[in-house]
């Protein structure tokens, strides 16, 4: 069953979000990966607003190919979330709601997860041509400089997801891997 | 002695980096197709399908298959016999990938002092591995590579004593520890023996070989197949959210070693895999 979900996130659709659910996400989200990332607890840091008001926001972590002519944006799936997790509790604290990424996180992002309220979707690896079509603008909003790092405001319209780790933290990684493990090689 | 121009080696490159970009290679999509038909997990046959669409849509619409159209690992088997003309080889190369990711709309993903990280812009330079061989053909074999998967491989110094065992330990622990990351189902690519940095290029190299062609040494076939059934076993699954198709495929490349040593590396790739080569 897919659930169709607007973004800016409210409370309400945080608390409501399992881990397994799979969904389709439409509204604005906002890219951001390492370069980005440490820029922007610099400016939490000073005291200075983030490139736009984290409420309810959702953070995609992607540095997408240059748009080709006629297209609105290349290839742009997901990078690994696990180089965000330095930074991330921090952004969590000043707002942030959600985070699409893949692959795991590690136990302070989940803490502030948990503490705060906010969901981490899971989109495709590797599947970026077919996440590029659901992405109907962009639009750099900060550290140009950073060429595919640079803060990006994509339209995003049924983007599709799954949520891998919710406000409660429940782990699908976890429970997924649980459930088709025969052996657990030396682990 | 045959002559190849610069000018040819430059465009070779250009259209190897483009291809190895859009166009999923025939034993990976027949791979998947098997995998889709086999995987028990619902959620892992919608991200199977979502792997293999994406692989139709980058060729229909001539676009990269991932947004990390990774450093570009050129390797280059130079014929005895050859004679290049015109400039050098490796700015011919470099010249091929800069053209390659500008107008193949390829992201450019490398950073000139790793510590300093500021981006080249152009996706140069190109890791380049150079073998001369027999003959009068110029090989170009470009694998992008992208860090998802590089970031999860490893390399271990293991003792003679740890025989086959350790090597089963250590290389399904890797891919275990990988989990989701590197964009399961993945390709693990292994080497053993030689030295340090021998070891890591042959599992490099590894990597290149047809998911459906098993090693031509029985043994080492055998252990191939061993290894993708205990890794299947893990349960991570297509993008590690749990399921029975983990890898794809394990490659081994061997070379002789030291009597002291038995060196072991596991290059992971994705489930992409991506390259292309010509013979000039």
């Amino acid at each position: 069953m897919k659930r169709k979900i607007t973004v800016p996130l409210t409370p309400d659709v945080v608390d409501s979000l399992k881990a397994g659910d799979i969904v389709e996400i439409t509204g604005t989200v906002y890219t951001a990966r390492d370069a980005a990332h440490k820029r922007m607890i610099a400016l939490l840091d000073e005291g200075k607003p983030l490139p736009f008001p984290p409420e309810g926001q959702v953070i995609y972590y992607v540095g997408p190919c240059p748009a080709p002519e006629g297209k609105v944006i290349g290839s742009a799936g997901p990078t690994t979330s696990g180089r965000m997790d330095k930074y991330t509790p921090a952004l969590i604290k000043a707002g942030i709601s959600g985070m699409i990424g893949k692959g795991m996180r590690d136990e302070n992002v989940i803490r502030a997860m948990v503490e705060y309220g906010a969901v981490y979707f899971g989109a495709t690896g590797g599947a970026g041509a077919l996440i590029s079509k659901c992405i109907k603008s962009q639009k750099v909003i900060a550290f140009d400089d950073l060429g595919t790092e640079a803060v990006r405001m994509l339209e995003v319209v049924d983007f599709p997801a799954i949520v891998l780790i919710d406000r409660y933290g429940n782990n699908l990684y976890e429970t997924g891997r649980q459930k088709y493990a025969v052996v657990d090689c030396g682990q | 002695m045959k002559e190849i121009h610069v000018s040819e080696i430059i465009d070779a490159v250009e259209k190897l980096c483009i291809d190895a970009n859009y166009y999923l290679k025939e034993d990976i999509y027949k791979a998947l197709t098997a995998a889709l038909n086999a995987e028990k997990s619902e959620n892992g046959r919608m991200v199977l399908e979502n792997i293999i669409k994406n692989a139709r849509i980058a060729a229909e619409e001539k676009m990269p298959i991932c947004q990390d159209t990774g450093m570009a690992v050129i390797f280059l088997q130079v014929g005895q016999e050859v004679r290049i003309t015109g400039g050098s080889l490796y700015d011919a190369v470099q010249e091929g990938v800069r053209r390659g990711y500008k107008n193949g709309y390829l992201r450019c993903s490398v950073v000139k002092n790793p510590l300093k990280r500021e981006n080249t812009g152009d996706n140069t330079p190109a890791v380049i591995h150079t073998e001369i061989v027999d003959g009068s053909g110029l090989k170009i074999i470009v694998a992008p590579k992208g860090f998802g998967s590089e970031n999860m491989s490893a390399v271990a110094m293991l003792k003679p004593s740890d025989g086959i065992e350790g090597v089963v330990k250590f290389v399904v622990k890797t891919v275990s520890d990988a989990g989701a990351n590197p964009c399961p189902p993945v390709i693990v690519g292994v080497g053993i023996g030689g030295t340090m940095e021998k070891a890591a290029l042959l599992a490099k190299k590894a990597l290149l070989r047809p998911l459906d062609l098993r090693s031509a040494d029985p043994d080492i076939a055998e252990l191939e197949k061993n290894l993708l059934a205990q890794i299947n076993k893990l349960g991570i699954g297509p993008a590690g959210i749990g399921g029975t198709t983990t890898a794809l495929a394990v490659n081994i490349e061997t070379y002789p070693t030291h009597i002291a040593g038995l060196p072991v590396a596991v290059n992971i790739g994705c489930h992409a895999t991506r390259h292309a080569s010509v013979i000039l």
